[in-house]
């Protein structure tokens, strides 16, 4: 017991005074997670950016329900200058310039973003059809109720937080065990612990706990951030994603075992860490949602333990799903684990030469 | 006290490299043995077979009345092993390191500050291993191997890496690892390193153990001649040629030298003469006795 909390005291403190593992473990990936979860958090949300040219009637006579509505889709600026509008116009900096002669309601667009403009002009109709009904004095025969299907507060930091989470924790999982391995064989460390009286359950169930109490934090983190700052809401049973990712963990490690038994140097060894981790990592949804993935690319993202690990955490953390979403992947995981670890025993060696 | 070490008949083949070839020896109990030979000479292999570090092809070691392999952790509790001076977890200071491998042999961490201070660290407790000098961190390397006590104790090269000084600074905590009875083993490949430290020293190369005794004993074994060298204007190079017993003598720029097998009668005779002014004397070394077993030149 005494040599295994020293050895895991001994990796915690190697681990802490390591800059450079500390910022690509832990500080890079919050880094992604700051500017997906801030930075493109408004996109699809903008308003459709208007020039209002003289007065419009119809827009200064909207009872002040319908105004709020219409100034939540348009961003209006008012000019009296008709020329300067239109060429703003051409320059794309406004989807569209009204003008009113009569009961004409005149709008331009540019052909440059057919879609935007169009959206523009369909929601610009539809008030127009609003402001015609009233006009009748007659209540509209038919009402649009609509309500979307997803929590209310279902933002673009609901999704990237478990996908980054993923990547963050295969990252440090896979790297930390590697480059331990190979840096302890190479110094012959790994060698000096195998002539001391220690079990080998001791050193590698301290190197799993480590790495375990590191992907923790990280989630801590991780997590901590995207609730404070932006507004993460996680769904009931989302502490289902500590055991799963306690799995991933293993599988990960795996992989790093596997890395570091396969080469001799450090340097090879992560670079084989990263040609498995950084293409898993875009494969599997961790930096863009899948959803509307080829369907080859969802086949392919199948294979990998990361596409697992991310939609686990994604139906426990934020889709409100119960603790069975997380049998399947744990399952896959944990067989991923043994199936690498088996494999690394082929080559594993306690020396170099 | 019984043998602490029996090797015998140990075999080793790489490919077809017989990197130990039919090697057998015992080392006594509170016995400072030494291993002497050029790099790739089979030393570290012989001592990794001792250690139990990788099983032989052919033959057999003991330790303390133990096999040595398969693996045993009870052996190992007895035994400690320093590989090289950069076996250190990474980033912990010297105070972590010692405290750590003493726990993997359950030994409290009051004793691992006592070795910090026996071998000279303590101002150094709090300083990371990468920051130390090549000497402290060899001094250090070898207290972590020596934290649980150990009876026997293999050190591989422990100077190996170290300029001329601080190996010579690195003999006064070698030569006293065995004052308490502990067996030392250490493998070197200067000749003078052996001569200092070693009781009895095994000079290997080829896979082989050419000869084995203590080094006073090789060297007398080989009646090799003794130089001495005086002053030229102490004595003529003809009236040296005429003392009894000198077998050859040589004119230097600055000295006349003389060669005898009977230095005894050869120093009386220039003390007679009152030419002992510059005296140097000169008896052979176990590069001497390497070059008469293998023929050539000893490379280190």
């Amino acid at each position: 017991m005494s040599a295994f909390v020293s050895l895991a005291t001994a990796m915690v403190k190697g681990f802490v005074r390591d800059r450079e593992a500390v910022f690509f473990s832990v500080f890079f990936p919050l880094m992604f997670l700051v500017l997906f979860g801030g930075v493109f958090a408004d996109q699809g949300q903008s308003k459709i950016d208007m020039i209002q040219v003289g007065d419009v009637a119809l827009l200064e006579e909207m009872p002040a329900p319908a105004r709020a509505a219409f100034d939540d889709a348009f961003e209006v600026t008012t000019t009296d200058d008709a020329d300067s509008a239109l060429s703003e116009l051409r320059k794309g900096d406004v989807t569209l310039v009204v003008e009113q002669r009569g009961d004409e309601i005149v709008v331009r667009y540019s052909e440059a973003d057919q879609v935007e403009a169009a959206v523009a002009k369909g929601t610009l109709q539809s008030f127009v059809q609003t402001a015609n009904v009233m006009a009748t004095g007659m209540p509209a025969k038919y009402q649009v109720k609509s309500d979307r299907v997803e929590d209310a507060s279902l933002q673009t930091i609901q999704f990237v937080t478990p996908g980054l989470l993923g990547w963050a924790i295969a990252t440090s999982a896979t790297f930390g065990a590697a480059v331990t391995l190979v840096g302890w064989r190479s110094t012959k460390l790994l060698r000096r612990i195998r002539l001391a009286p220690v079990s080998t359950t001791s050193v590698v169930g301290a190197r799993i706990g480590v790495t375990l109490l590191i992907a923790l934090g990280q989630m801590a983190i991780f997590l901590g951030l995207a609730m404070v700052v932006f507004g993460l809401r996680l769904t009931g049973f989302w502490w289902m994603a500590v055991p799963l990712l306690v799995t991933g963990t293993l599988a990960f490690m795996a992989l790093g075992l596997l890395a570091g038994s396969v080469f001799k140097t450090v340097e090879a060894a992560s670079a084989l860490a990263n040609i498995f981790v950084l293409p898993m990592a875009f494969l599997s949804g961790s930096f863009f949602s899948l959803d509307d993935a080829p369907r080859w690319l969802d086949v392919v993202s199948h294979l990998l333990p990361l596409r697992y690990l991310n939609d686990g955490m994604l139906d426990v953390m934020v889709r409100g799903q119960g603790p069975g979403a997380v049998v399947l992947p744990m399952a896959v995981l944990l067989g991923f684990a043994l199936v690498v670890v088996l494999i690394s025993s082929r080559f594993f060696k306690w020396d170099d030469d | 006290m019984g043998d602490v070490i029996c090797a015998n008949n140990l075999a080793k083949s790489y490919g077809s490299l017989r990197a130990v070839d039919d090697v057998s020896f015992s080392v006594r109990s509170g016995e400072f043995f030494g291993i002497l030979g050029p790099n790739g000479a089979g030393k570290t292999t012989t001592l990794e077979i001792l250690e139990g570090r990788r099983p032989a092809d052919a033959g057999e070691a003991t330790l303390l009345g133990t096999p040595s392999w398969p693996r045993n952790p009870s052996l190992l509790r007895r035994i400690g092993v320093q590989l090289q001076a950069s076996s250190f977890f990474e980033r912990l200071t010297a105070r972590e390191q010692i405290r750590t491998f003493a726990a993997l042999y359950d030994v409290p961490a009051s004793t691992a500050d006592e070795w910090l201070g026996r071998v000279g660290l303590e101002d150094k407790a709090d300083s990371r291993t990468d920051k130390l000098s090549g000497g402290q961190k060899q001094r250090l390397s070898i207290a972590c191997s020596l934290v649980h006590d150990p009876e026997l104790v293999f050190l591989d090269e422990p100077t190996g890496s170290l300029d001329p000084q601080a190996r010579r600074n690195l003999w006064d905590l070698l030569s006293s690892l065995n004052d308490n009875g502990r067996t030392v083993v250490l493998t070197t490949h200067h000749m003078e390193e052996a001569e200092a430290l070693c009781d009895r020293v095994a000079i290997m190369d080829h896979g082989k153990i050419l000869e084995l005794d203590s080094p006073a004993a090789l060297v007398r074994g080989l009646d090799a001649p003794v130089r001495m060298s005086v002053a030229r204007d102490a004595i003529t190079a003809s009236e040296a040629a005429a003392i009894e017993g000198v077998d050859e003598v040589e004119e230097l720029p600055d000295a006349v030298r003389l060669s005898t097998r009977s230095p005894a009668t050869v120093l009386t005779a220039l003390a007679r003469r009152h030419a002992l002014d510059g005296l140097q004397v000169q008896g052979a070394t176990l590069e001497d006795v390497f070059l008469t077993l293998t023929g050539r030149e000893y490379r280190a």
